[in-house]
């Protein structure tokens, strides 16, 4: 990747982002329930992965050498239906149907209702197991795709995610990069008080991945990390984002209580009048 | 339809048996939701036992332990997003002589932690309860990944393991308190929404007695959680209608309380069981096991028939799944024609 094509991209990328955030609180405003705070955190990265990394074809969701992305924090739905009706999976005005009844866009990701989500997910802890399968099988089929997970930090306290650390690593999967949404918080307050993770960079090093630290916000920092996990060799690569919860809209974030409640009319258009500002700026 | 109106207005004036108090309105409306209960019901026991120890995985504020964390900071474990290691430490806990409650989401508490709970809990009989909310489908918005419509089978399914499914507000209180005198694993199923008050204030709650609202001669309808409210409706309509059915409020749907399950087969023509939960292994399957073996009458399950869930509202959800007083009252009507034919 040339240093202008890159910055090109940058540009491009973090417009898109904008409009991702944009897309997630309009659907959580109208649905009047969701997950503000995981989305907008997470929306650097998995607008980099979809726009930038990621070899995918809207038009044919099943794509044998597409590459692969599991979110096993699934409560940021949000969030991937944002990218997937952006990239064109399916028809945006979709989104104003989030948990309804009837849609296919489900209050957590459910890939028998909607193409494009690889597999349904909700209950946490369980994507990283799903991905390496994946990877492992890519493997087997001579298949060069990469496969992406993203948890958050409140999901590695499950056991499951220890589990799969080892899988990934034991069968070295350097065709798997996943990547762990480090805002600090889950529902019942900051993780170092609900139960600690610390140190979650060198857990993941002993485990025998390969980790790389950035700020999930610098689009810069974010498409340099992806694009070495991806020559990364004989091991996982693990990202661990450092994020803020809600981030983009100043009152959600770092706040705990927006882990699960979403903008009312009000509040989206305060947050609407954030977000359209950096567009135009 | 004008009839059909005027019935109905007919109805709520007759409604409410001699001791039972009237239906507060609404699915959402009225009444308290059962998790608000065992918010209110953990905090007096807290203050009456020392060895009461309370254990949640990152949802205390949703499955209202967070009262009780605040009151008693030093006998609460938030274990976070990690439901097995939750079932273990209140294991490790009752064995260090604590009493423990351990609260998470029905889905998650029933399910991921289901073999912990077999083999440490079940297996060796520990004193641990195990109360999980946000069952079924009125969990509503958040899809089938969190509607739990199997945990009463899971439960249920495990030996020296009792199954409590409250049906209001009062009842999950007496639940609460009668299970901390009973030594023995028990699973307690609490709701998310607010339910409408159905039990009398003066109430007891017993392990293995149900509460007997009527007894009908036509049919019984036998109902827990939620459903029993939804049964009372269906029960005056069908009055109306000029049948006699009866409601039952199976609380303790392990043990069963086989004794009024058979004299409510023997007086009527026909067994209703309806349940917020998969027709399959609750507590329509339980009545159907029992009555099989030891009284062979005709029985129609209201429940999920063999699907998950949705997102929606959970007024809508009750009625796309047929949890409603009109689809019972239909499946009552269909099944005695029928069988007249
Ligand atoms: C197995 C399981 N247990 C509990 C929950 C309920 N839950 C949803 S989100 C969440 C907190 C997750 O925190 P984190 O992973 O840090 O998410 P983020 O901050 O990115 O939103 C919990 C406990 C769940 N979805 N799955
Ligand atoms: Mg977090």
């Amino acid at each position: 990747m040339s240093q202008t094509a890159a910055s090109r991209d940058i540009g491009f990328l973090k417009k898109q982002a904008n409009i991702v955030r944009i897309d997630i609180l309009k659907m959580l405003a109208e649905a009047g329930s969701g997950h503000t705070g995981g989305s907008l955190s997470a929306a650097d990265i998995v607008t980099a992965l979809y726009f930038y990394k990621m070899r995918h074809n809207p038009k044919d969701p099943a794509w044998k050498d597409r590459d692969r992305f599991i979110l096993s924090k699934g409560h940021a739905a949000p969030l991937l239906y944002a990218v997937l009706a952006i990239s064109g999976y399916f028809d945006k005005s979709l989104l104003m149907t989030l948990r309804k009844i009837g849609s296919p866009l489900q209050g957590h990701p459910c890939s028998k209702l909607l193409p494009g989500v690889e597999v349904s997910t909700g209950s946490l802890g369980q994507g990283l197991s799903v991905a390496n399968g994946i990877a492992i099988g890519l493997n087997m089929s001579g298949i060069n795709s990469r496969v992406y997970c993203m948890l958050g930090d409140g999901e590695t306290q499950e056991g499951q995610v220890w589990e799969a650390a080892m899988t990934a690593s034991h069968y070295r999967l350097d065709n798997l990069c996943a990547i762990i949404d480090n805002n600090g918080l889950q529902i019942d307050g900051p993780c170092c008080d609900v139960m600690g993770l610390e140190p979650i960079v060198k857990k993941w090093e002993a485990f025998g991945w390969h980790v790389i630290d950035i700020d999930g916000h610098d689009m810069k920092s974010i498409l340099n990390a992806l694009d070495e996990a991806e020559k990364v060799k004989g091991k996982p690569t693990m990202i661990v984002a450092r994020t803020v919860k809600g981030k983009g809209v100043s009152f959600f974030e770092g706040k705990v209580k927006y882990h699960g409640l979403a903008p009312t009319q009000e509040e989206l258009e305060r947050a609407l009048m954030e977000l359209e500002d950096i567009d135009n700026g | 339809m004008g009839e059909k109106i005027q019935k109905s207005k007919i109805k709520s004036q007759k409604l409410a048996p001699p001791h039972n108090p009237p239906l507060s309105k609404g699915g959402s409306g009225g009444g308290v939701a059962t998790r608000d209960a065992y918010g209110e019901a953990l905090l007096e026991l807290g203050r009456k036992r020392e060895d009461v120890v309370v254990l949640d995985a990152d949802l205390s504020a949703s499955t209202k332990t967070g009262t009780f964390a605040k009151a008693f900071p030093e006998r609460f474990f938030n274990i976070g997003v990690s439901e097995q290691d939750l079932i273990g430490t209140a294991s490790g806990l009752s064995l260090a002589g604590k009493l423990p409650f351990a609260s998470t989401f029905a889905v998650f508490e029933t399910g991921r932690a289901w073999e912990q709970i077999r083999q440490t809990i079940s297996y060796s009989n520990l004193n641990v309860k195990l109360v999980a909310t946000h069952s079924g489908i009125t969990v509503a918005e958040d899809g089938a990944s969190h509607q739990a419509v199997e945990d009463i089978a899971l439960m249920r399914v495990l030996p020296n393991m009792t199954v409590i499914v409250p049906a209001d507000g009062i009842e999950t209180k007496q639940v609460i308190s009668a299970i901390s005198e009973h030594y023995g694993p028990v699973y307690v199923r609490l709701g998310r929404s607010k339910v409408p008050v159905v039990m009398p204030e003066d109430y007891r709650f017993s392990i293995g007695k149900a509460y007997t609202f009527h007894i009908g001669k036509d049919v019984n309808i036998i109902a827990a959680g939620i459903m029993v409210s939804v049964a009372l409706k269906a029960m005056s309509i069908l009055k109306d209608r000029g049948i006699d059915a009866g409601v039952i409020n199976m609380s303790s749907v392990k043990p069963l309380d086989n004794d009024t399950v058979l004299e409510a087969a023997k007086v009527s023509r026909l067994i209703v069981t309806a349940e917020e939960h998969s027709v399959i292994g609750g507590l329509g399957g339980a009545v159907c096991e029992f009555l099989a073996e030891e009284y062979p009458v005709p029985v129609k399950r209201i429940g999920l028939r063999d699907t998950f869930g949705c997102s929606g509202p959970s007024d809508e959800l009750m009625k796309l799944y047929g949890l409603t007083p009109e689809n019972i009252v239909q499946v009552v009507e269909e099944s005695l024609l029928g069988r007249q034919k």
